[in-house]
């Protein structure tokens, strides 16, 4: 239909769309494989809006229309809005407060009718437009700290709303924003120095705090020592190394406690310490309250994680065939049509099945890449770098999850995990990105 | 601007490509190089269901059924899908209160989980199962589900059949991993014995279930699935009319008849008294059963047909003639002048016939059962001047015992045979310190029978066909084929064909003179009471003498009541022995026994005139009068062992109130 209209398909990238079409018709086989039961008629189940496969469909084709109305969009439309898009998800996600509903723990769901709206899946689109406005401003000068506090806070500000809604999964989703940064010029040095603080608190729930601080005072001894002559020469040297390590110390000392006592949740810290397999020392001392017995979570996680990996471990190398894996088919693997469903694929298209998944999933990305680094303008650039950024992280945290790499983070696989708002948000991030790119000639402000 | 920063485009190519690789190897691991994960897939979804076999039939000789397989129904309870149901009118069907009824739903809900069924009561009796059936509408979530069930329609031959429960942990670990709990097997009798002919292949059904543990069909169509394999039938020489008559006859009594049938070895009739219903070891009523049959202390779970030991009396004297006669020590005509005792020796070994001429051969001396006469043949086979020592002598006369069938096993094919015993030296010497001589045993009665000498009932009725056969026997046995013979039945069976010659030497004239002298017991002797016109019985009468501990005093019981004959004479077909224990003589108790079952086997049915004598004998009450005492003591003692360990004086109240009125 688009291919015959010109005004739409010129320029249009052909091969992000097959990619795609690709990825939702794996993750509606992948729905039907698990909900699918044996007798079903399954034309008349699929146009018939009862089951999940169904709703999926549905949600595709409204996906399908969403994204024409987008490719019949100008591009300036976004640039130009992008600011206002921004406010009104600030807004929206300030509305979740007072409006919502809880849901299965999570208090980011506003319900509308029979629709369930969840603010912050919208605003990894306003937020990835904002930033590319942001950043492609002719005045915005992203060599100045003061721009990189904008961007961060840009960034940051829908992500503390959202930790606020107890979905801190969502919540880590906008850190992915720091690629686009990173890509703009945002000083290596500070992600070095993020990532540095990330490795000192996995540490320091690895090695012993007291041994951690002394093997941590003995570098610093031991750089003042070899440094000694640069010392002399320029004090800073000293100082900023006796911060460095004043702060790693308060690090160890007092952060990490308060991170897992007092911002994260218990079944949280409980799933970061399920996969480094130990006992969670700091169970007792959890204040943030959390909608489960400490008993049944460290079951429930556990469980989770393990039935996942006996789901894709037997499927082997070949896989047990549609429609023929017993941990999928039988519901042994909790929440398998949304987050975990890439079990589903594992046990029944094995090893071969997975790789050709993720390789589909790497071909996407690194398009994603390449298209960003042909466009001319700078917001283009920024928002399909965005768009990638979004992506990666969702697919790379949710497969680690699934093999068990990552602790248990709810956030669904992009394009396959069964859902509507998420699988309309995914296709509108995409279909911008196509808008944006059939007209990369073009300079976009 | 932009080309500022291009190197970094390529620097997040490689971390998306990093990430990738890391999951690429993590999912290598878990899929190809870890074979765990599809084993631990398996242990979640698959259910292995066992399919039990219906075990083998067993027939008598003219096939009929005597041991069959019946469906009984289980009243079974799936806990979630019984919310809805009628609690009320299923508790007043099935006796109990809503308490007990909460209790097993618990227990149901315990054992197997809310999803699958559980047994909520078993073998449910035909009268609850037909008014379950009719309403099981009302109860949803509770379904009949069907059970095989051993049943024994002659209600006859338990000892012989024997019986099937679960299989204990002992069991399990020496069958090398056959066995698994709560499998059937025999425990005794033939189901114990011919356990690996009878019980069949165990199949197996794979099944999937879901995380509920809810089964959700077949695993693959059924494709590892292997079938039950039924077990196979057995094909036995009893008569179960005969073994109902026999059954009949001991009733009220203890002791113990076998019937043998000489040619073959086949066992035509085995029973011991007291007996049971071996329907009351099936079904829902077993357990409340054995525990009776268990604490009886007249042990109706003997089998004392082949584990009862007893002192074979008169019945012995056939046997000490024939050695006497083979090793040249008598001769038919030899005489002994009785006239009420032996005095050979120092202890005087009384007789029951006074009257002169009643051992004036040894016809005679058999027919009228001379103690005297038998006593002087024993003291001359100890004295053998063959070899001038009487433990050669002693060792001579054990080695024509062994020859006998006495005092070992002979094999037949049921477990936990006993061996009896036949004294040789070493028992004497211990006895005796060595200083012994002829008229040790024969003072002490070894040459009527008694002594230290004793044998089972079964020892006794094969020795009795060794003398019909004119010197060979077939080790007795039950099972004459087995269907579908294999190479391992063959070798069960093998034993039982093999022709024992073990006395063909001793010349046919010398048996035919005792074979006389034993039918001159039934036509004018000891046992005229046992005569059936037209058919030519061989007997010889027994009463042995028996003492027990009762109270810590020995005391005198009545005599054991011993019978054993064979018939025709001229064509033996059947051979019996019968103990009655504290039966009276011979004659009295055992031989009207063993004359009606010879009627009943060759005939093949009873004169009119002799029903009344079946149901007199029947009626015969002769059970030992010590018993009783003997309950009071086992029970009181189990009594104070229950109070002592659980401080209920419920336990003891009886006993105490008895003692006191």
């Amino acid at each position: 239909m688009s291919q015959r209209n010109p005004a739409i398909s010129k320029g249009v990238d052909w091969v992000l769309i097959w990619l795609y079409l690709a990825l939702v018709a794996i993750g509606l086989l992948s729905i039907f494989s698990v909900t699918y039961r044996d007798g079903d008629s399954v034309i008349q189940s699929f146009l018939g809006f009862k089951t999940d496969y169904s709703k999926q469909f549905y949600f595709f084709i409204a996906s399908v229309v969403l994204g024409l109305f987008i490719l019949l969009t100008d591009s300036k439309f976004f640039t130009a809005t992008a600011n206002i898009w921004y406010a009104v998800g600030i807004f929206l996600l300030l509305l979740v407060f007072p409006f919502h509903t809880e849901v299965k723990g999570t208090e980011s769901i506003i319900r509308l009718g029979g629709f369930n709206l969840q603010p912050a899946e919208l605003c990894k689109v306003f937020v990835n437009l904002a930033l590319a406005k942001f950043l492609s401003r002719v005045e915005t000068d992203f060599s100045t700290p003061r721009s990189h506090l904008i961007a961060t806070a840009i960034i940051l500000s829908p992500a503390a709303i959202t930790i606020a809604q107890k979905e801190t999964g969502l919540a880590l989703v906008f850190f992915a924003f720091f690629l686009v940064m990173f890509r703009e010029g945002f000083p290596a040095g500070y992600l070095i120095a993020g990532f540095s603080i990330g490795v000192l608190v996995v540490a320091t729930l690895l090695i012993d705090k007291i041994i951690l601080a002394l093997v941590l005072s003995g570098i610093g001894v031991a750089m003042i020592y070899f440094m000694r002559k640069q010392i002399k020469r320029k004090r800073r040297l000293l100082l900023s190394i006796v911060a460095i390590w004043g702060l790693s110390i308060i690090t160890i000392v007092f952060v990490v406690p308060f991170l897992f006592t007092k911002v994260l949740q218990k079944h949280q810290v409980e799933r970061i310490f399920s996969l480094i397999g130990k006992e969670n020392p700091y169970a007792k001392l959890n204040t943030v309250e959390g909608e489960e017995a400490p008993a049944a979570v460290k079951k429930d996680t556990d469980y989770n994680v393990r039935q996942s990996k006996i789901a894709i471990g037997s499927g082997g190398v070949t896989g047990k065939g549609l429609l023929k894996g017993t941990q999928t088919r039988f519901d042994f693997v909790p929440e398998q049509r949304t987050d975990f469903i890439f079990c589903t694929i594992g046990e029944g298209f094995g090893f071969i099945g997975c790789a050709l998944v993720l390789g589909i999933y790497l071909f996407l990305l690194l398009r994603i890449v390449n298209i960003a680094e042909r466009q001319r303008s700078v917001f283009s650039r920024c928002y399909a770098y965005g768009v990638a950024s979004v992506f990666f992280f969702h697919i790379a945290i949710n497969v680690c999850m699934t093999v068990g790499l990552a602790p248990v983070i709810g956030i669904p696989l992009p394009f396959i995990s069964y859902g509507g708002t998420s699988l309309l948000t995914f296709s509108t991030m995409l279909f911008i990105l196509i808008r944006l790119d059939a007209d990369r000639q073009m300079v976009l402000r | 601007m932009a080309l500022f920063n291009q190197s970094r485009g390529n620097v997040i190519k490689v971390a998306f490509l990093v990430i990738f690789v890391i999951i690429a190897f993590q999912l290598l691991n878990l899929q190809v190089f870890s074979g765990k994960y599809d084993l631990e897939a398996k242990r979640n979804a698959l259910s292995a269901k066992v399919r039990y076999p219906d075990r083998g039939i067993i027939f008598d000789r003219h096939e009929r059924a005597i041991l069959n397989n019946t469906i009984l129904y289980d009243l079974v309870v799936t806990p979630s899908e019984a919310r809805q149901t009628d609690i009320a009118g299923l508790c007043q069907l099935l006796n109990i209160d809503s308490t007990e009824f909460k209790k097993r739903m618990l227990e149901a809900r315990l054992k197997n989980g809310p999803y699958r069924p559980s047994v909520f009561e078993d073998l449910l009796p035909p009268d609850m199962h037909a008014q379950l059936e009719e309403n099981i509408h009302r109860f949803p979530g509770f379904a009949l589900e069907e059970r095989p069930v051993r049943v024994y329609p002659y209600h006859a031959a338990a000892h012989i059949l024997g019986y099937i429960g679960e299989a204990d942990s002992n069991m399990i670990r020496r069958s090398n991993g056959y066995y698994r709990l709560g499998d059937y097997t025999g425990i005794t009798g033939l189901e114990a014995y011919y356990e690996r002919v009878l019980m069949g292949q165990r199949g197996v059904q794979y099944m999937l279930k879901d995380n509920h543990n809810r089964l959700v069909g077949s695993y693959e169509n059924g494709l590892y699935d292997t079938l039950a394999i039924a077990g196979r039938n057995l094909h036995t020489y009893l008569d179960i009319e005969l073994q109902q008559l026999a059954e009949k006859l001991i009733s009220n009594k203890v002791g113990a008849i076998v019937a043998l049938d000489p040619k073959t070895g086949g066992i035509l009739a085995m029973t011991s008294a007291p007996y049971y219903d071996p329907n009351d070891l099936t079904g829902s009523n077993k357990p409340k059963n054995y525990g009776h049959l268990a604490l009886d202390v007249a042990r109706p779970l003997f089998n004392r047909s082949i584990r009862g030991q007893y002192p074979p009396g008169s019945t012995y004297k056939p046997l000490g003639a024939l050695v006497a006669l083979e090793e040249g020590l008598i001769t038919p005509a030899s005489d002994y002048d009785c006239h009420g005792a032996y005095f050979g020796c120092n202890r005087p070994v009384k007789c029951m016939e006074k009257w002169a001429g009643h051992a004036t051969n040894l016809r005679q001396a058999i027919a009228w059962s001379c103690n005297a006469f038998f006593s002087d043949v024993l003291k001359h086979t100890i004295d053998n001047p063959k070899y001038h020592d009487p433990r050669k002598g002693l060792m001579q006369w054990k080695q024509y015992m062994t020859a006998f069938g006495l005092g070992h096993r002979i094999g037949v094919d049921l477990p936990s045979e006993d061996a009896g015993n036949i004294p040789d030296t070493s028992a004497y010497d211990k006895e005796y310190r060595r200083s012994w001589n002829s008229c040790t045993m024969t003072g002490g009665g070894l040459g009527i029978g008694q002594d230290k000498m004793t044998a089972t009932p079964l020892q006794i009725a094969n020795a009795i066909c060794i003398v019909a056969n004119k010197g060979f026997y077939y080790v007795p046995h039950f099972v004459r084929s087995v269907d579908g013979n294999t190479d391992a039945d063959t070798a069960l069976l093998n034993p039982y064909t093999r022709k024992h010659e073990v006395l063909t030497h001793i010349s046919n004239e010398l048996y035919e003179v005792v074979i006389s002298g034993m039918q001159d017991v039934v036509d004018q002797g000891t046992a005229r009471v046992a005569k059936i016109p037209g058919i030519n019985i061989c007997a010889k009468t027994g009463t042995a003498q028996n003492k027990t501990v009762l109270d810590g005093r020995v005391i005198e019981l009545k005599d054991n009541s011993m019978f054993v004959c064979f018939a025709p004479r001229e064509n033996p077909v059947i051979a019996i022995a019968v103990v009655i224990e504290n039966g009276g003589t011979g004659a009295t108790a055992a031989a009207p026994i063993a004359s009606l079952m010879v009627e009943k086997y060759i005939n093949d049915t009873l004169r009119t005139a002799r029903l009344p004598e079946v149901d007199r004998i029947a009626q015969l009450n002769l059970m030992p009068a010590h018993l009783p005492r003997l309950q009071y003591k086992a029970d009181s003692v189990r009594a104070i062992q229950w109070f002592n360990l659980t401080h209920d004086s419920a336990y003891i109240k009886k006993y105490v109130a008895r003692r006191k009125s």
